[in-house]
């Protein structure tokens, strides 16, 4: 049964259907009065194949019929799931200057496991002994100082939720002349959200005693790019940390174990992983990565710089390429939603192609700068579709249209690009990026 | 009496302070000039901390030659890796092409990414007198420098890149 825009259905089988914007956009009490038998055709993904549901029915799957593997030291996740890869590119001829791209439409909630945390190097994951390891301040401080992982194992820690995203993020979602055919975690898997715990940088940072003529650091990696950024002094005594545990563990070496910095919001190079030495310093170094690369390049000719927090956006993670619908039916849109001006107020989608909007639900907790989960239930009609999400957070800032972005900074920067994601569905459920 | 209430007041007031301004517990070492020195790879756009040593521009191309070109193709065309040369005037058309020459706004750069980064299979392996020499050598590609040129710490930071001008501050 079809609800219409603005209406209020009510199915046979006594289901409310609250219409909250175009094209079977439906409020999710739908999802509240009717937990489970609302699925009449199947939910997206994988179902059980024949021979389980039919093993099911008698009651006895084979699991059941002997005792399963024995308790373990180190968990490993279903052999079921080993489809659910990151996708890994690297410049020609190398195999760490590249990255991996966490696969977003296979994941749910907000956080990323740390096996499936996007990468981005530009000269390989280092193996760092940790005895061996040593930390540098120095510079425009009193004191220079040397730590090493025991001292620093000491110190006050706090532990945040927090995204970090690749600034050149979603660039080939939408900075491309035709739609790139790819799924969601290609083209938007460039973001990834842990807890991240260490220490706040401020602490060490006032033990060195930093000059009053001091107003940037400058961070090192122990790659062998010894790959270098500078900060904003605001930003290091803000909130920045020296993170070695993230969601729980110590930092995994594609995450710059044993120690890296993490500046939240900010745009992910900047977080240098395998941090060996930050040097305070009155100007910006200007390294080769906050010149050459991380820059963006206007249709003028002339370049932003500096260009540190990630704007707000957010991207419909199901259905999505990939997770094809199964027949007409109710379905759950859920994606994720972040940006690194604070946290999201609200996430809207349309089903329509962008004509209407209805306001999705917030999965708690909604943190600041850390991922959001977001969803809405959609009566699909079984006709071609074009869904989208756009995101607003709390400073006011809203995910523009990609048309909106190309009319002001042009196709030539390759970073910061925050434009909506729009997936076409066909008659057949298929869903595949496109412009609208 | 008086002294010790005083020192207990004192005590208090500290640990109040430590809450608030999340003191640390001071285990850093302080390290000794020559450490500092060592470990402290990286020049700023005004050439401090530019090494001693020199590098001319036909011993760049020899080096360029051997440790350099199969990434970076003749001339720093490109192929397999980065494009070093060439582009000028690009930036403002349909197909902008980055390279050293066109895009970079500091000469200071080329020698603190090349000394830290480069070769990509050895980093760090060229001596200072090679990363000016190779660095001139690029800047030659680039039209930027002559043929006879010298760099060093003197001449390096004196060098006017093409799109100096081209980058505005988002920050601050
Ligand atoms: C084995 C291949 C290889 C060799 C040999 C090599 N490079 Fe590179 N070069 C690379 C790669 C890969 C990058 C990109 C690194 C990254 O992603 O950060 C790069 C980047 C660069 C860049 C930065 C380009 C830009 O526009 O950002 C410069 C400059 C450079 N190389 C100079 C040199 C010099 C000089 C040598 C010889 C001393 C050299 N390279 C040897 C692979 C190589």
């Amino acid at each position: 049964m079809e609800s219409n825009f603005g209406g209020i259905v009510e199915s046979k089988s006594k289901r409310i259907e609250e219409s909250v914007a175009g094209n079977g956009l439906l409020h999710r009490r739908v999802f509240l009065t009717q937990a489970g038998s609302i699925f009449g055709v199947g939910t997206m993904g994988m179902l059980g194949s024949e021979t389980t549901n039919a093993q099911n029915m008698q009651g006895r799957p084979a699991w059941m019929q002997s005792p399963g593997k024995g308790v373990g030291a180190y968990g490993t996740r279903a052999r079921f799931e080993d489809h659910v890869q990151r996708t890994a590119g690297s410049a020609p001829g190398t195999t760490g200057a590249g990255a991996s791209r966490t696969p977003l439409q296979h994941l749910e909630g907000i956080i990323t496991p740390n096996s499936l945390h996007f990468e981005r190097h530009h000269s390989g994951i280092p193996e760092i002994d940790p005895n061996e390891h040593r930390f540098l301040i120095h510079g425009l401080v009193d004191r220079p100082l040397i730590f090493d992982m025991d001292m620093l194992s000491r110190y006050p820690m706090i532990s945040k939720i927090h995204f970090i995203e690749c600034s050149g993020n979603s660039r080939v979602s939408g900075l491309i002349d035709e739609p790139v055919d790819q799924d969601c975690g290609v083209l938007h898997g460039l973001v990834s959200c842990s807890e991240w715990t260490g220490i706040p940088l401020s602490i060490l940072l006032d033990e060195a005693g930093v000059d009053p003529s001091a107003r940037w650091i400058l961070a090192e990696g122990s790659d062998s790019a010894a790959m270098s950024r500078s900060v904003p002094m605001a930003k290091a005594m803000d909130d920045a940390i020296i993170a070695i545990y993230q969601n729980g563990e110590r930092l995994r070496p594609d995450n710059g174990y044993p120690m890296r910095l993490f500046l939240p919001g900010f745009e992910g190079n900047t977080s240098v992983k395998w941090l060996r030495r930050i040097k305070v310093t009155a100007e910006p170094t200007m390294t080769k990565d906050e010149t050459s690369k991380y820059t963006d390049l206007l249709d003028d000719g002339t370049s932003l710089m500096f260009t540190y927090p990630m704007a707000v956006k957010s991207v419909i993670t199901s259905p999505s390429p990939g997770l094809d619908l199964n027949g007409a039916g109710i379905y759950e849109i859920s994606g994720i939603a972040w940006s690194g001006g604070g946290h999201i107020s609200k996430v809207e989608v349309s089903a329509d192609g962008g004509l209407t909007w209805g306001e999705a639900a917030l999965s708690e907790p909604v943190l600041d700068r850390s991922l959001t989960r977001f969803r809405m239930a959609w009566r699909w009609n079984g006709a071609p579709a074009v869904i989208m999400s756009r995101a607003i957070d709390n400073t006011g800032a809203i995910q523009p249209t990609r048309d909106s972005i190309i009319a002001e900074k042009g196709m030539k920067f390759a970073y910061h690009y925050n434009g909506i994601q729009s997936w076409a569905i066909d008659a057949e459920g298929r869903a595949v990026n496109t412009y609208v | 009496m008086y002294k010790q209430v005083l020192a207990s007041l004192m005590v208090f007031y500290i640990c109040i302070f430590q809450v608030f301004a999340q003191e640390g517990p001071n285990l850093g070492v302080e390290a000794t000039v020559e450490e500092v020195e060592a470990w402290d790879i990286s020049i700023g756009p005004d050439g401090v901390g530019l090494p001693e040593g020199s590098g001319t521009v036909l011993e760049g191309a020899d080096i360029y030659a051997i440790k350099c070109l199969a990434c970076h193709s003749e001339q720093g065309q490109g192929q397999i890796n980065d494009r070093l040369a060439g582009g000028h005037g690009t930036l403002s058309g349909p197909a902008p092409i980055k390279t050293v020459g066109s895009y970079w706004p500091y000469a200071t750069t080329v020698f603190d990414y090349i000394r830290r980064a480069m070769p990509y299979l050895q980093p760090q392996s060229l001596t200072n007198d090679e990363v000016y020499a190779v660095t001139a050598y690029i800047l030659f590609l680039n039209g930027i420098v002559n043929e006879d040129q010298t760099m060093n710490s003197q001449t390096l930071p004196g060098i006017q890149m093409p799109n100096r001008e081209g980058f505005r501050l988002a920050y601050p």
